[in-house]
C-alpha cells in the first residue's frame, strides 16, 4: 500500500489557522466574576459592531477570587473590581479610546449574572446616566427555539 | 571542501504541520468567537429636576410595574391593580399601550404628527414606569423588560402589517421610524425608589 502523501497537510492547517485568526478576536480581559446572563427569546438582538461596545461585568467573584473578595457581587471594569463611583472614569477612558465619529454610538454592554440583586444594577445605571453613557444593552443569551 | 556543485539536501518539512497545529491551538485558546447579544435600552438623561416632570403626567396615561423584593410583579393602571403572573404581563401591556376600545381609564388617543408621514391618532402620551426594589432579583427584572419589549414588537408588527404590508423588521429605515412614531417605546427606567426600606 502506498504511503499517504502528507506534504499538503501544513498548508491545510495554515488555512484553518488563518480562518480562525479572521473570525475571532482576542479575548480582551480575564473575567473574574461568574456571569450567567439571563435567557431571552425573540427580543434579543445581536450587537453588530464590537468596536463600539464596552463591557461591565457584575456578578459574584469566581472561585479563585473568593478568598480575597468574598461572595458578594462585584463590578468588574477592565481587569479590576471597582466601586460604582469608578464607572464615570471608566466611561471617559473608553470614550477617549474611540474615534470621534464613533463616540455618540458608544454602547455599554451590561453582563449581569441572573442571581444579582437590582440594587447594584441600579447604582451602575445611575452612574452611567451621570457619565452620559446612555446606550446600554442588557446582555443575554438567546434561547435557541422560539 | 566546497568545490564543484554540491546537492543541497531538501529541508525536512515533516514538522511544519505540528508547528502550525500548535499555532492553531494557541489561537483557539486565546481568542473568543462569542458574539454579544442582548436587550438594547436607552437610559434617560441625568437631570436632577426630572422627578417633577413625572408628576405632570395624567394618571390614565401611566402604567406602573413594580417588582418587589419577593419578586412579585404588581401592575397598576386604569383598569388593573393587582399582582400578576409574568405570563399575563405582555397582554396587559399591549392592552394598555394600544387602548383599542378607547377606554377612558387607559391612555388617551391624541393626534400626533409623525415626520414625513402625517398626522395619526395614537396613545403616544402613555408611559410605562418600571420600578424595582434594591433586593429584586435581576433575572425577574430582565424578564419583565423582555415581556414589555415583546408587547411593543407585537403591536408594531401588527400596525406595520396593516400600513406597509410587512413586519416591522422587514420595513426599511424610514418606515420603521414611522412605526416607532406610532408606537414609541415609553418604558421609563425610573429613578430608584425606596419601597419598604425608607417607610
Amino acid at each position: 500500500m502506498p504511503e499517504l502523501n502528507t506534504s499538503s497537510l501544513p498548508d491545510l492547517i495554515f488555512t484553518v489557522l488563518f480562518f480562525f485568526m479572521m473570525v475571532t478576536s482576542m479575548r480582551d480581559v480575564e473575567v473574574k466574576v461568574q456571569v450567567k446572563t439571563p435567557v431571552g427569546g425573540s427580543e434579543i438582538e445581536k450587537l453588530e459592531r464590537k468596536s463600539l461596545v464596552s463591557h461591565i461585568y457584575i456578578g459574584p467573584p469566581s472561585k479563585s477570587y473568593r478568598a480575597t473578595y468574598g461572595t458578594a457581587p462585584q463590578i468588574q471594569l477592565n481587569e479590576y473590581f471597582a466601586e460604582p463611583e469608578a464607572i464615570r472614569e471608566f466611561v471617559v477612558a473608553e470614550r477617549e479610546s474611540m474615534s470621534e465619529k464613533d463616540k455618540p454610538f458608544m454602547k455599554m454592554s451590561l453582563k449581569i449574572d441572573q442571581g444579582v440583586q437590582m440594587g447594584i444594577v441600579t447604582d451602575v445605571k445611575q452612574e452611567l446616566r451621570k457619565a452620559r453613557a446612555l446606550n446600554i444593552v442588557y446582555s443575554a443569551t438567546k434561547e435557541n427555539k422560539d | 571542501m566546497g568545490k564543484g556543485k554540491r546537492k543541497v539536501p531538501g529541508l525536512n518539512q515533516s514538522s511544519t504541520a505540528d508547528i502550525s497545529f500548535i499555532l492553531l491551538i494557541f489561537f483557539l485558546v486565546t481568542t473568543s468567537m462569542d458574539t454579544d447579544s442582548g436587550l438594547s435600552r436607552r437610559l434617560p438623561e441625568w437631570d436632577p429636576d426630572a422627578v417633577e416632570q413625572e408628576m405632570k403626567i395624567k394618571e390614565r396615561n401611566v402604567m406602573t410595574v413594580q417588582v418587589n423584593k419577593n419578586n412579585e410583579i404588581f401592575v397598576k393602571n386604569g383598569v388593573i391593580n393587582r399582582v400578576i403572573d409574568i405570563s399575563e404581563l405582555k397582554d396587559i401591556a399591549k392592552e394598555f399601550i394600544a387602548n383599542p376600545d378607547d377606554n377612558i381609564n387607559l391612555p388617551i388617543h391624541e393626534e400626533y404628527d409623525i415626520k414625513d408621514y402625517g398626522v395619526v391618532v395614537t396613545t403616544y402620551k402613555h408611559v410605562i414606569s418600571l420600578q424595582t426594589d434594591r433586593t429584586t432579583n435581576y433575572e425577574i427584572y430582565f424578564q419583565v423588560q423582555h415581556e414589555l419589549s415583546k408587547a411593543y414588537t407585537e403591536l408594531r408588527d401588527a400596525w406595520a402589517k396593516k400600513t406597509f404590508g410587512k413586519k416591522f423588521a422587514e420595513c426599511d429605515e424610514d418606515q420603521q421610524a414611522v412605526v416607532k412614531g406610532y408606537y414609541p417605546n415609553k418604558i421609563s427606567e425610573a429613578e430608584p425608589k425606596q419601597y419598604g426600606t425608607a417607610q
